[in-house]
């Protein structure tokens, strides 16, 4: 307990021992903070109240300090009072709360609406009405696996750090649809004090109005297999002008990424491309090395589907497998990284088919 | 019954008075005594609880500090996975099993169990069961990962240790089911002539709602499980959306049988508290009817604050209210339990042998547990502690300090009536501070840990929550390896026989049958002849 003790002393004077919720920026952060603060009050008197009574009995009616017992039971009145005050201290719990919630679910009037898709193990966003409407990416995991194997040091936001944060103006209502791919995931920025879970097949919505500028980091919230613990979310609230800019920049960038449906790839370019887009959503599973995690994640180096025919494995990649982990990548990725990423597959460490693979085809297979 | 059959003249003499046994293993095998049954449940349970707890120090190490050192991933959501179903279904519910086969009949002056031979029956199920789960990790795929709530469609995702574990919960809910029609109809036939039901023990009270809660939802956790085999291996589609399924409806139904459950755990721990605390504090229990009407409207109550599992998957507002609103009413009759206790407590003459040190435990660490569950029904607060670790924190303080901490008084409270030793008093008090210290070493960090913001059932974690996790870690072994005491202490008075001949009431404040008409041990067939109780 004295070590308990000296270390919760240590705690109030260091980050690394924070005791309460993260600094809340949104209206209904505050509200649960302090809805929170309140109940520990009434909670710390009660506690003092009733464990007060308990020691305070345990140190007078011991026997051996003499005590004789006494051996009344029963007493209607006292069993009506303390049956009635915990309702009463309730009712006064409940009337904040009951406020907070009914202001929590209020997702009506947006400013900006934007769809965020859980996938095993990423988020996607789509910017569906207001500023920004049509901008869409995924967001990865940024920190590199050799700090999670503890091969290099690691970085100041280790595991909650991504390659595209989710970009939303400051004072503006965001509301955030969710969904899913696969198995339920939940969207959690606990400085907003909101969370959602996203269900596969089913579309459900959270809301937050950020009051202050800055970088805002939280975690999916619901377990979702292999590496629940590594697809973090992170906000960037920005004011209104840097928001637009930003717009302006992604739409240049995706209008410069979309490609010529027809363009004919080198071997090379295609590798290339495939090996980048291979990190970010196979290896994962499939592992760097392309020997899998058999038998759930099975190992592609040498396997009938990236040896044999190009058709299974371009079907396998865009439906995925139902019944396994293998997800549908035909709604994440465009033409061209599925081709590039098939090319890849087909040529990477000993799988020699020397099979390259156009985004036409790829798009002929959707189809 | 017996002393019919015992007829003078009848049979061989070894065959008089059901003293006739098969010896060594057999005897174990084919008891349908409800002593021999009681023991292997006990022991049973304490084998579990111990493979259930190297799963939780295994997962303690990964977590000691962040980076991954000692499993993966996967492997990671086995352990919790596993370390959640072999704790609830292997350990704590077949110990209460194990002290209601014990004691409901010495405590209601009944001879045995109703249906004898079901009793084998159904404990015999479990081994089989706990023999599945431990074979699930070396299927191809290993054991369950989906977490012991096996959520859809992620518990669809998983190879055949999944199966096996569906398998095991359908086996060890039916090995519940008969238990529970057993203990109902021993408790409400065979109870000694002149005792009315509002005459029983508390603990024969608790055990008999808790054995109608067994009944109603253990089918519902059959049928839900039933539900995901079917959509993983007969193409159904119940949780799949884009066969027309809904994933949310599995919780729905897990939860129906899960809130109840969490009083399975719970009620039987109240009725050992309720018998313990009386008897050191030498003076009756305060208000008996009412901690009997408490018990009751805990278990109705239950059927219908399910949802507060899932007040972040969606609700309407109004549903959102009800669950609420309903969930905040359980803290009545749980004050009222608390309250109850105190008043008991209060100007007796209290002695602190280990079974009140446990007892009084269970109080103080429980009612912790208590307020974060209160905490934790306010549904604005919750949508922050969902799914993080101040829910860890919350049912490792109701169901550690709660259920196990009960298991422990009653296990050194009856054991000198079990065995006809008593137990090592010094190293029992030794068990119990060590337990109580390691055990808020253990958990109490975990709440800061989940207000900062560390989701649970994460294998890695940010630098920021390094720290308390350390002190969680160290507190988690030394819990751990305080249970070996505690082994040894129910070894030396048990199985090797040592320590001070018990008297047949060692405890001056205990008043209950086993206690007034029973010799220590008892023997092993008691109460031919049912006492009367006026």
């Amino acid at each position: 307990m004295v070590g308990l003790a000296l270390a919760l002393n240590a705690g109030l004077a260091s980050a690394a021992y924070r005791l309460n919720f993260q600094p809340p920026v949104t209206r209904i952060a505050s509200e649960i903070y302090d809805l929170h603060m309140l109940m520990m009050y009434v909670i710390l008197v009660i506690f003092c109240v009733v464990f007060g009574v308990m020691f305070y009995s345990i140190y007078a009616h011991r026997k051996s300090v003499g005590h004789k017992a006494e051996q009344f039971h029963e007493n209607t009145t006292v069993e009506i009072i303390w049956t009635v005050i915990p309702f009463v201290i309730l009712i006064g719990m409940a009337w904040p709360a009951t406020k907070t919630l009914i202001a929590f679910k209020d997702t009506s009037n947006p400013d900006l609406t934007i769809k965020a898709t859980g996938y095993q193990w990423k988020w996607g966003y789509d910017y569906i009405k207001g500023e920004g409407e049509g901008i869409a990416f995924l967001s990865n995991l940024a920190t590199p696996q050799d700090q999670i194997h503890n091969q290099k040091p690691k970085g100041e936001n280790y595991l909650l750090e991504v390659d595209n944060p989710l970009v939303v103006p400051v004072d503006k209502k965001v509301r955030i649809l969710t969904t899913a791919n696969d198995v339920i995931h939940s969207f959690w920025v606990p400085a907003f004090g909101i969370k959602q879970d996203a269900i596969p097949g089913f579309v459900r919505d959270t809301w937050f109005k950020a009051d202050k500028e800055g970088t805002y980091r939280g975690q999916c919230a619901e377990l979702c297999g292999k590496d629940h613990g590594f697809m973090p979310i992170v906000v960037e609230v920005v004011s209104a002008e840097k928001y637009t800019q930003w717009v302006a920049e992604q739409k240049k960038k995706s209008a410069a990424a979309a490609e010529d449906p027809n363009k004919q790839w080198t071997m090379a370019e295609l590798q290339t491309k495939g090996e980048k887009v291979y990190a970010a959503n196979c290896a994962a599973c499939h592992q760097p090395t392309g020997k899998g995690l058999p038998p759930a994640f099975p190992a592609l180096d040498g396997s009938k589907v990236a040896t044999g025919d190009k058709s299974v494995h371009i079907d396998t990649v865009l439906n995925g497998k139902p019944g396994t982990a293998m997800a549908a990548f035909g709604k994440q990725l465009s033409d061209a990284d599925i081709a590039a990423v098939i090319t890849y597959e087909r040529n990477a460490w000993g799988n020699k088919t020397g099979d390259a693979v156009q985004p036409a085809e790829v798009k002929a297979a959707r189809k | 019954m017996s002393a019919v059959i015992d007829t003078p003249g009848h049979g061989h003499a070894d065959q008089d008075d059901h003293a006739y046994h098969p010896s060594g293993l057999m005897r174990w095998v084919t008891t349908t005594n409800h002593k021999d049954i009681g023991t292997m449940y006990l022991w049973f349970s304490f084998t579990m609880l111990l493979i259930g707890g190297v799963l939780a120090l295994t997962i303690r190490s990964e977590l000691f500090e962040p980076g991954m050192q000692i499993v993966n991933p996967e492997f990671f959501n086995q352990l919790t996975t596993m370390h959640g179903i072999i704790m609830v279904f292997g350990a704590i519910m077949p110990a209460f099993v194990g002290f209601a086969n014990w004691q409901i009949p010495l405590m209601i002056g009944a001879p045995d169990m109703a249906f004898a031979r079901m009793n084998n029956w159904s404990f015999w199920l479990l081994p089989v069961a706990a023999s599945l789960l431990v074979i699930s990790f070396f299927v191809p795929g290993g054991a369950p990962a989906a977490g012991w709530t096996l959520y859809a469609p992620l518990s669809t995702q998983m190879g055949p240790g999944m199966d096996l574990g569906i398998f095991a919960l359908h086996i060890m809910g039916a090995s519940s089911i008969m238990g529970s029609i057993n203990i109902i109809t021993t408790i409400l036939n065979m109870r000694a002539p002149g005792m009315t039901l509002m005459k029983m023990p508390m603990f024969v009270w608790t055990w008999l709602i808790t054995a109608y809660l067994l009944i109603a939802v253990m089918p519902v956790l059959a049928g839900a499980i039933t539900m995901v085999l079917a959509d993983r291996h007969f193409g159904t589609s119940f949780f799949n959306a884009a066969g027309g399924g809904d994933p949310v409806m599995f919780q729905h139904i897990f939860w129906f049988f899960g809130h109840p459950e969490v009083y399975i755990m719970i009620l039987p721990a109240f009725g050992i508290i309720s018998q313990v605390i009386p008897a050191f504090a030498r003076k009756p229990l305060f208000g008996y009817a009412s901690m009997v009407y408490a018990t009751s409207s805990i278990a109705i109550l239950s059927f219908i604050v399910w949802a507060h599992h899932m007040f972040t998957v969606v609700m309407p507002t109004a549903g959102l209210l009800f669950f609420m609103y309903a969930t905040m009413l359980i803290a009545v009759p749980t004050g009222v339990k608390v309250f109850n206790w105190l008043a008991t407590m209060w100007k007796g003459s209290m002695t602190f042998e280990t079974p009140m040190l446990f007892a009084v435990g269970f109080l103080f660490v429980f009612t912790m547990g208590g307020f974060t569950g209160l905490m934790l029904a306010i549904m604005p607060v919750d949508v922050q502690l969902q799914d993080t670790y101040y829910v860890v924190a919350h049912f490792h303080y109701v169901l550690v300090a709660g259920s196990l901490f009960a298991i422990f008084a009653g296990t050194y409270f009856w054991i000198p009536k079990w065995t006809g030793r008593m137990y090592d008093e010094t190293l029992g008090k030794w068990h119990f501070w060590l337990s109580l210290v390691f055990f808020n070493i253990t958990f109490f960090p975990m709440h800061f840990l989940g207000l900062a913001g560390m989701p649970r059932r994460i294998p890695d974690y940010a630098a920021q929550f390094t720290g308390f996790n350390e002190i969680a870690t160290i507190g988690a072994f030394g819990f751990g390896l305080s249970q070996l005491l505690f082994l040894y202490i129910v070894l030396k008075c048990g199985p090797l026989g040592k320590g001070e001949k018990a008297p047949a009431r060692p405890w001056e404040g205990a008043d209950t049958l086993e206690w007034t008409h029973l010799p220590s041990p008892a023997p092993y067939h008691s109460f031919h002849d049912q006492p009367e109780v006026k």
